[in-house]
């Protein structure tokens, strides 16, 4: 689906994460790996330190926080908010939507339309969509995006699929009407047949959870993992991304007659740093253009790395860029995005 | 040439593995996505190539005979 902007603009971005660190080198015994496996699959993947959320923090909290520092700081107005998208797949409750909890805790005004989105890797961009068609109404001047996931309780710390690289995180995204013109562009596309590449299997209506899915089982790879953790084909996911977003990526360019030079960043989601170097590689753009430093520094928080990779590897910014977003994942999804980046009102990251 | 190179990178990468000139390293369950992942790293630095990220698929990395395809292919001289 493609999808076309105007007079819209991100005017500021907070991430929020854990101040809990979690070293690679402290788990290596949980994963398999040899020792000359483990040295070389930390400088590969970028296995190296991951912020966690202590035990009972949950998506929300991350999100509070970060939307009371906002208020604090003389940043974002209460009545001002005239909009709240939650995106996450941790949300507090199956039912009610963790944007109504968060919009009672925050105080907002009656009049803020609150929303849940389930997405992921992906979610990112769907939420920026979402705020855009928002503010085609003459009623929204206004929207905060929340991005989230606390999602480690649910990942299995001797599943090397996904344990070394998983982090918990949340960023503020602010999106207002603008006067500028130029045009925002995006690409999403869903695979639905392919969707259980990553899941939870228990837990929700289909299989909820029981003793019987709390029965941790080996995998042929020697993982350990239950119904109840997150599964993740990796090899699948690989694929996927390699094959379906470098030829995004590029019909999306070449829509508006755009070549890898008029981008100033590539700002892709972080699964870890094998996977983007590739894809830099594909794409025959520098690594410098298509930072890879996040799982590094912060673990893969799903929706999350983008904002982070903006507040992280942006915060210096001075000037208007041009920037490709594009996140990759669960569902399966894929999306891309282009659009100006102006120098924001705030762009920080801060530790719960 | 190109052979001899990828079974000395084969054999540095997973010594352990018997007979590797005539296993189905992937089917047999010899090797996963993590072995690929280093196989790549090292075969993408001795033979100065890019292996595409598309062609990173478990066929591709089955036999010897596969890998050296998969190099010569990605330009292995």
């Amino acid at each position: 689906m493609h999808f076309e902007f105007k007079n819209k603009k991100i005017t500021g971005i907070l991430t929020i994460v854990p101040k809990n660190t979690v070293k690679f080198d402290d788990e290596i015994e949980n994963y398999n790996f040899t020792a000359k496996q483990s040295m070389k699959l930390k400088l590969v993947m970028g296995y190296d330190e991951r912020r966690v959320a202590t035990t009972g923090v949950c998506s929300s909290d991350l999100c509070e926080y970060g939307m009371n520092y906002l208020f604090d700081n003389n940043l974002l107005k209460k009545d001002e908010v005239d909009a709240l998208i939650m995106v996450t797949q941790s949300p507090d409750y199956f039912m009610p939507a963790t944007s109504c909890i968060l919009h009672g805790k925050l105080g907002l005004k009656k009049e803020t339309y609150c929303i849940d989105i389930n997405q992921g890797c992906a979610g990112f961009i769907i939420g920026l969509i979402q705020a855009f068609m928002l503010l085609e109404q003459d009623t929204i001047n206004k929207v905060v995006l929340l991005n989230a996931d606390v999602l480690s309780p649910k990942i299995s710390k001797k599943d090397r699929n996904s344990a070394p690289l998983a982090g918990d995180a949340a960023s503020v995204t602010i999106i207002e009407k603008s006067e500028e013109s130029s045009k925002i562009i995006a690409d999403v596309n869903f695979d639905g047949s392919n969707a259980l590449c990553l899941n939870i299997p228990a837990g929700g209506f289909r299989i909820p959870s029981t003793s019987e899915t709390a029965i941790m089982k080996e995998d042929e790879a020697g993982n350990l993992r239950s119904l109840d953790n997150l599964v993740m084909k990796g090899d699948d996911v690989f694929n996927f991304v390699l094959n379906k977003v470098p030829e995004q990526i590029e019909n999306l360019l070449h829509s508006e007659n755009l070549s890898n030079d008029d981008i100033d960043y590539f700002i892709c989601h972080q699964p870890n740093r094998f996977m983007l170097q590739k894809l830099a590689d594909k794409l025959g753009v520098s690594y410098d253009k298509l930072p890879n430093n996040i799982v590094e520094h912060f673990g893969n928080a799903s929706g999350v790395t983008i904002p982070t990779n903006i507040s992280f590897n942006l915060k210096e910014q001075d000037r208007k860029l041009k920037v490709c977003l594009s996140g990759f994942g669960v569902g399966l999804t894929w999306a891309s995005m282009i659009l100006d980046l102006d120098v924001l009102k705030f762009n920080k990251l801060i530790e719960f | 040439m190109i052979r001899e190179k990828v079974l000395e990178i084969l054999m540095e990468n997973r010594p352990d593995i018997e007979n590797i000139e005539n296993a189905e390293l992937v089917n047999d369950g010899l090797l996963d996505s993590f072995d690929i992942v280093t196989l790549v790293t090292d075969l993408d630095k001795a033979f100065e190539i890019n292996i595409d990220g598309a062609d990173i698929t478990p066929e591709n990395f089955n036999t010897v005979d596969s890998i050296v395809e998969l190099v010569k292919k990605n330009g292995a001289k």
